[in-house]
């Protein structure tokens, strides 16, 4: 019998405001909430809304039968809260039947795993914490922003106590292997590994119309698998409902039709969880360099490619660990915002997906205009020329300042009774 | 293949960016090997480069009939043609223009610049094409500019072989919409004539086809180049405290050099580590001076007056940016000629190159902010240098005017 596991992400970043270098230590808001708001809004009632709806459906008519996963970016998780609590309400609904998994992220959508791995973990807690405050369950498994994955963010991963990680189906990687397996780290065996089925996925997501796809064909093709190939996993942005496939396309009749053929042609549905917990791993992957979800060569070139995103990255990586020494709310969110993945990936030249930019030039300089007034911001609350060791331990002194008068009163008091006690025994 | 080419300007002597471009076409459609190019100016200075193009010079060809003896034609105008061409394109003279003053060797006075009787020095050009279209062999007739479509078409006219005119720039382009009517008369008149017409951007080909009514089927673009240096090791960048920005190019209500001044002022509000370039000359140049003055950063601004050959390009590859805010600009090569030499350009959306050009900032002209933020990202960011100046540089480097010639070749044998 074929199990397929269905994962959607959806992911929103802050959009930037046109931010002249005049403004610099001027203006302290970067965002353009007229945009976010209008394009959060477009998504919602074509695409994340309708497509729950139907979910919701399937869910019901199957009696739980039908299965699939979310990731949700923290960053969008807050404009739904902040312009359409209702999309909240309706993955809450979904929640409730059971039939649905929310997956951990990193919460800010950030690179922080290839560039700052305390950064990485800070932010994979945030997500997680705030995804069990809205539906109640702690995620087990991770979907790192982009489908990032190397041995070392598993290693790091599997240390924060998650079992099971979604990675995509890179040629250089799987070579003859078939992703429709669960595989497990390379040296990690309880860290269960994924595979998206890249072309499976993308035959939805982006052929659908094309090739003409239709519920009955698509479930065959699973169907018709080798035997012992048993889990298809398929991962896709949920814009895939509605936006990247337009309502007229029919893909939301294909999606209510999947269940009906999956019931006749054998074919059931899995939580990422259960997947990894049902299947034994069919060997490990060895992944030296990190692999994302994007692109031909499937690394990290649409975000790290060239000279501009380089020097971004390096310059807001540079003052991770400051940034957290801050107690400054606006600051920090601010600096999650800032990580977002798709403001480096505006900057590329070759692949700037979904830019509000004209060039990958445009984007680089009001995104370095924006991280100086950042920095500057940094530095006013604690200032560069006090190195971080230092800043650690004036802070620590600060920190524990009362604690430690208070002990040292004590000791006092303990010496002034001594003292008396030597005086009154004399 | 023949071409009989009317241009007005060849380097080494040249006022703008129409010398440059006939050169390098020129040059890049030679490398067909059955290309003969004959290449027609006003007034050439006997040290052009021709080897690989013929050029004749209108103010050496008889258009009335003088007897002159061999060796006196000789003395006379040996140097820039032989007295038996002289001789046998005598031949060709099948009109009467005694009404056109002419000297001793019956030849024109051109003065190959843009003096106040331009008009004329236009209409004498169209009798020294008559000459030559009666007596030369050629497939082909190729007008540079509007200063030579009435030769064009005359030739076209007595030789029947078709005319392909090279828009370089529209009086739409030098007047900011103020057309002169007669300037305007001349340049319909070619395009109408014309067989093809061709221009340097998309931008002029939309100009071509609204304000001149033309065809859109008969209207091709084909995009300017540029020739690579060969001293380009030579120029070098010193290294000094201060970014360098720097404006290029005649101080014309064209160019929009106030809008650069205003850049200026913005940036240096916020760095003092700058100094802006002035350099060229143009009826503008004191009322941008007294801009400067008024904005009180004449101390970080400095005029250079009207630069020549080699120092354009050591201006250039000494500037950290160079900046062509121009209001409209049918191609405009400096950019390209900026970045060949690695410094990084921001150009106005409304230029022509802006259409080829994906390594280099561009923003609309009257946007100032956007201007000096674009300058000021690239005298703070050494990536954002570096990178428009690596990847900016290759680009140039494979805009061949081979290419552009090839294209040209095919527009030929359309209409032949």
């Amino acid at each position: 019998m074929k199990n397929i596991c269905f994962y959607f992400q959806i992911h929103q970043p802050l959009m930037l405001k046109r931010y002249r270098f005049f403004e610099i230590g001027q203006d302290h808001y970067y965002y353009d909430d007229f945009q976010t708001e209008d394009r959060i809004r477009y998504l919602v009632d074509h695409s994340y809304l309708p497509a729950n709806k139907i979910i919701a459906e399937m869910i019901r008519s199957t009696n739980g039968k039908f299965r699939c996963a979310y990731s949700i970016s923290g960053v969008t998780l807050e404009q739904f809260e902040q312009y359409a609590p209702e999309v909240i309400d309706s993955f809450k609904e979904l929640s409730k039947t059971g039939s649905v998994e929310f997956l951990a992220e990193p919460y800010g959508h950030s690179l922080a795993s290839v560039f700052d791995a305390n950064e990485f973990e800070l932010q994979v807690k945030m997500h997680s914490d705030k995804i069990e405050a809205l539906f109640g369950k702690r995620p087990t498994t991770l979907f790192n922003a982009e489908l990032i994955y190397s041995d070392e963010i598993g290693e790091l991963v599997s240390k924060m106590g998650y079992k099971t990680m979604m990675i995509d189906e890179a040629k250089h990687i799987m070579g003859w292997k078939s992703p429709n397996y669960v595989y497990s780290h390379s040296y990690i065996p309880k860290l269960k590994l994924l595979v998206r089925n890249h072309k499976l996925s993308d035959d939805i997501a982006f052929r659908f119309s094309s090739i003409m796809l239709t519920s009955e064909k698509f479930i065959g093709w699973v169907a018709s698998l080798p035997e012992d190939e048993k889990v298809v996993n398929i991962g896709m942005g949920y814009e895939a409902f509605g936006i990247t496939q337009s309502y007229q396309t029919g893909i939301f009749d294909f999606l209510k039709a999947l269940p009906y053929h999956a019931m006749e042609q054998q074919v059931s549905f899995l939580l990422p969880s259960e997947t990894s917990k049902k299947n034994e791993s069919a060997g490990p992957l060895s992944v030296p360099y990190p692999i994302s979800w994007v692109g031909n060569d499937k690394d990290l070139t649409p975000w790290t490619g060239n000279d501009l995103q380089h020097e971004a990255l390096t310059k807001l990586y540079a003052v991770g660990e400051r940034v957290r020494l801050c107690t400054d709310k606006p600051l920090l969110r601010d600096w999650l915002m800032l990580q977002c993945t798709d403001n480096f990936r505006y900057m590329s030249h070759k692949d700037a997906h979904g830019t509000h930019f004209e060039s990958a030039y445009d984007a680089f300089m009001n995104y370095m205009n924006v991280l100086a007034d950042f920095l500057v911001r940094v530095d006013a609350q604690y200032p560069t020329s006090i190195e971080n060791e230092e800043l650690n331990e004036l802070l620590k002194t600060i920190n524990h300042q009362e604690r430690e008068i208070e002990a040292l009163e004590e000791e006092v008091k303990k010496l002034k009774s001594k003292k008396t006690k030597v005086i009154a025994e004399k | 293949m023949k071409a009989l080419m009317f241009g007005w300007e060849f380097p080494p002597h040249i006022l703008g960016g129409l010398g440059t471009a006939s050169y390098g076409l020129t040059r890049g459609m030679a490398m067909q090997e059955d290309m003969k190019i004959t290449f027609v100016i006003p007034k050439p200075h006997g040290d052009e480069d021709q080897s690989f193009l013929k050029i004749i010079g209108a103010c050496n060809v008889p258009v009335v009939w003088k007897e002159n003896d061999w060796n006196y034609v000789n003395d006379r105008i040996g140097k820039m043609m032989h007295p038996d061409e002289y001789f046998w394109l005598r031949n060709g003279i099948k009109y009467d223009f005694h009404r056109i003053h002419t000297n001793d060797l019956g030849c024109i006075d051109f003065s190959g610049r843009y003096p106040d009787n331009l008009i004329e020095e236009i209409s004498n050009y169209e009798a020294v094409a008559s000459v030559l279209a009666h007596q030369m062999d050629f497939d082909i007739i190729h007008s540079h500019d509007w200063l030579t479509y009435p030769a064009g078409v005359f030739a076209k006219q007595i030789s029947g072989k078709p005319l392909v005119i090279h828009v370089h720039a529209t009086d739409f382009d030098r007047s900011r919409g103020q057309v002169n009517p007669i300037v305007y008369g001349i340049e319909k008149r070619g395009m109408d004539a014309a067989d093809h017409i061709m221009t340097v951007s998309d931008l002029t080909r939309a100009i071509v086809i609204e304000k001149y009514h033309q065809d859109p089927r008969k209207v091709t673009t084909v995009h300017n180049a540029v020739e690579p240096l060969a001293d380009i090791e030579s120029f070098i960048k010193t290294t000094r405290k201060d970014k360098v920005v720097t404006f290029l190019g005649r101080i014309t209500m064209q160019k929009g050099p106030e809008y650069f001044v205003e850049a200026a002022y913005r940036v240096l509000q916020r760095t003092k580590d700058v100094r802006f370039v002035m350099a060229g000359s143009g009826d503008m140049m004191n009322a941008m001076i007294d801009l400067v003055a008024k904005r009180n950063i004449a101390d970080r601004f400095h005029f250079t007056g009207f630069l020549k050959g080699r120092q354009v390009h050591e201006v250039l590859a000494e500037s950290d940016v160079y900046i062509m805010p121009s209001v409209s600009e049918p191609f405009g090569i400096s950019p390209l000629e900026a970045m060949q030499v690695g410094t990084p350009s921001i150009i106005s959306k409304q230029s022509g190159c802006a259409e080829i050009l994906t390594h280099a900032i561009k923003t609309d002209y009257w946007d100032i902010d956007a201007m000096a933020d674009a300058i000021y990202s690239i005298v703070k960011n050494p990536a954002m240098h570096r990178s428009l100046q690596e990847l900016g540089r290759e680009e140039v480097n494979n805009i061949r005017w081979e290419d552009a010639g090839k294209k040209v070749r095919s527009i030929y044998e359309s209409v032949m």
